[in-house]
């Protein structure tokens, strides 16, 4: 591949999913001289805060939803206090139309608790996590226990050359000599902790100490835990 | 029904077959009916080190491959009456071994005998494996040095999901450790890892410190299980192992340096 195929090649976006702070804004009623009125004397309070504001216009709450909602009229509104509508919140049909006749996006309605409390709350859906493993002799050299989508608990010594996998948390009440990697899926909260630590390598969701810098640590031999900090590997004594 | 006792130790080189010798020796001499049957083939050396090597005329894989007879292919031993020896093939390798041959022969030894001692192979391939396998106790033979400690370590690993008691779920082999060529002296200056260590690495009971002896390499040149030696600290140090391992409870000894008198160190004494 040469140089320009290379750059031809080389993308030029990335997708990521982003969580946005936005102001909405709910329209309880559409009274257009009233709704005129009213922005007048919130932007007069506050001038910068609403000035180029992107806001969503939420309509799906009116207490007048009996009576059609002259769209184009309630954005003019907007428009002259220098207000940018950015999407519509709604839910009725015609709504959901109007506002796609004018490339309007629309949002779903908010799933605050004014929905009919009528419908049956399922029931917990299951958090994926299983019973802890439970391991009571010793974990030889070139052993290797993984505790899938659980925590791994070892009552034994772990012995150089073995390794222990959790997607949990990992405690050991024997020495840990061997290898001992928490939250293998990716899990950041999870955490190890052993009676004893003398492991080869600890490692958390994917970073990971080896026994050369486990040793210069106070607590290299006595009770551990080991979790992630700010993605910094943090080793305590218990 | 014979108990089949294993020993290994996955490192070679550490007394798997001087132990062998001198445990099978030792339960005969205690009126136990025993074979000690050698699983190292293609390196047969058991029939050496008991002195019968001028007397193998079948093997182990010639009972399997159905050539011989398991009668004939014992060997009694000149010394004891209750003690015989199944040599291993010097012709073949480890692949002349199968499972249901080795089942076979070890079932019908195990009808005959009180106990059937496994002498098995270094490393943790079909050899070794094979020996083990329908073992039901195991001595894990290890030398004071961190290698041994670690090959220990894979293999008691080993014991306890590999053999037929791990996978027809029945109890797990009782294991037993046993240290060899251990040097106090050797300890004491830091050189050499020390009983406690050992222990605490491989967390099993330990059934026996042999102490490094001129005594051993004598033995075994010379064809006469070390155990038969009385006068030695190793052959004492055997006879103890057999005796904790019929279930005797004796203190261990020959752990401690032992202190030259003037005289000796005057005069050179025995080393």
């Amino acid at each position: 591949m040469d140089q320009t195929d290379f750059l031809e090649h080389a993308p030029v976006f990335q997708i990521k999913g982003s969580m946005v702070t936005l102001t909405t804004l709910e329209l309880i009623s559409h009274q257009l001289e009233q709704l005129d009125q009213q922005l007048t004397d919130r932007i007069a309070q506050a001038p910068n805060f609403f000035n180029e504001t992107p806001i969503i216009l939420a309509i799906d709450k009116r207490q007048d939803p009996a009576t059609a909602l002259d769209l184009p009229a309630v954005l003019n509104v907007f428009k002259k206090h220098q207000l940018h509508i950015m999407a519509l919140r709604a839910e009725r049909e015609h709504d959901i139309q109007a506002a796609q006749a004018i490339n309007l996006p629309v949002l779903p309605p908010s799933m605050a608790k004014e929905r009919p409390a009528a419908s049956p709350k399922a029931p917990a859906a299951p958090t994926g996590l299983l019973p802890a493993k439970i391991i009571h002799s010793p974990v030889r050299s070139g052993q290797q226990i993984y505790a899938k989508n659980s925590d791994l608990i070892v009552l034994a010594a772990v012995s150089a050359g073995a390794e222990l996998l959790a997607d949990g948390h990992i405690h050991v009440y024997g020495p840990l000599r061997g290898r001992a990697l928490a939250g293998v899926n990716g899990n950041e909260q999870a955490r190890i902790f052993c009676q004893q630590l003398g492991a080869e390598l600890v490692s958390i969701a994917g970073q990971y100490k080896i026994a050369e810098d486990l040793r210069r640590i106070p607590t290299w031999g006595a009770a551990s835990q080991i979790y992630l900090q700010d993605q910094q590997m943090v080793i305590q004594a218990m | 029904m014979a108990k089949i006792l294993v020993v290994t130790s996955g490192k070679g080189g550490v007394g798997k077959t001087t132990t062998s010798a001198a445990i099978g020796t030792g339960l005969a001499l205690r009126g136990h009916k025993t074979v000690i049957v050698d699983f190292d083939v293609g390196l047969r050396n058991l029939d050496l080190i008991m002195g019968c090597e001028r007397r193998v005329v079948y093997d182990f894989v010639n009972v399997i491959n159905g050539d011989a007879s398991l009668n004939q292919a014992l060997i009694k031993d000149k010394r004891l009456e209750n003690l015989y020896i199944l040599a291993a093939s010097q012709t073949r390798d480890k692949d002349a071994l199968t499972l249901e041959g080795v089942e076979k022969v070890i079932n019908e030894l195990a009808e005959q005998f009180d106990y059937v001692i496994c002498d098995s192979p270094a490393g943790i391939e079909k050899g070794a494996h094979l020996a083990m396998y329908l073992a039901d106790e195991a001595i894990v033979v290890t030398n004071p040095e961190v290698s041994s400690v670690r090959d220990s370590d894979r293999m008691l690993g080993l014991l306890s999901s590999k053999s037929k008691r791990a996978e027809d779920g029945r109890e797990p082999i009782t294991e037993h450790l046993l240290l060899t060529r251990y040097s106090a002296e050797r300890v004491e200056k830091g050189e050499m890892l020390s009983v406690n260590d050992v222990e605490d690495i491989l967390s099993i009971k330990m059934i026996g410190v042999i102490p490094e002896s001129q005594a051993v390499l004598k033995a075994s040149n010379q064809g006469v299980p070390v155990i038969l030696d009385e006068e030695s600290d190793a052959g004492q140090a055997y006879s103890d192992a057999v005796e904790r391992l019929l279930g005797k409870d004796i203190p261990h000894r020959f752990l401690e340096v032992q202190k030259k008198s003037f005289f000796q160190r005057m005069f050179g004494g025995k080393e």
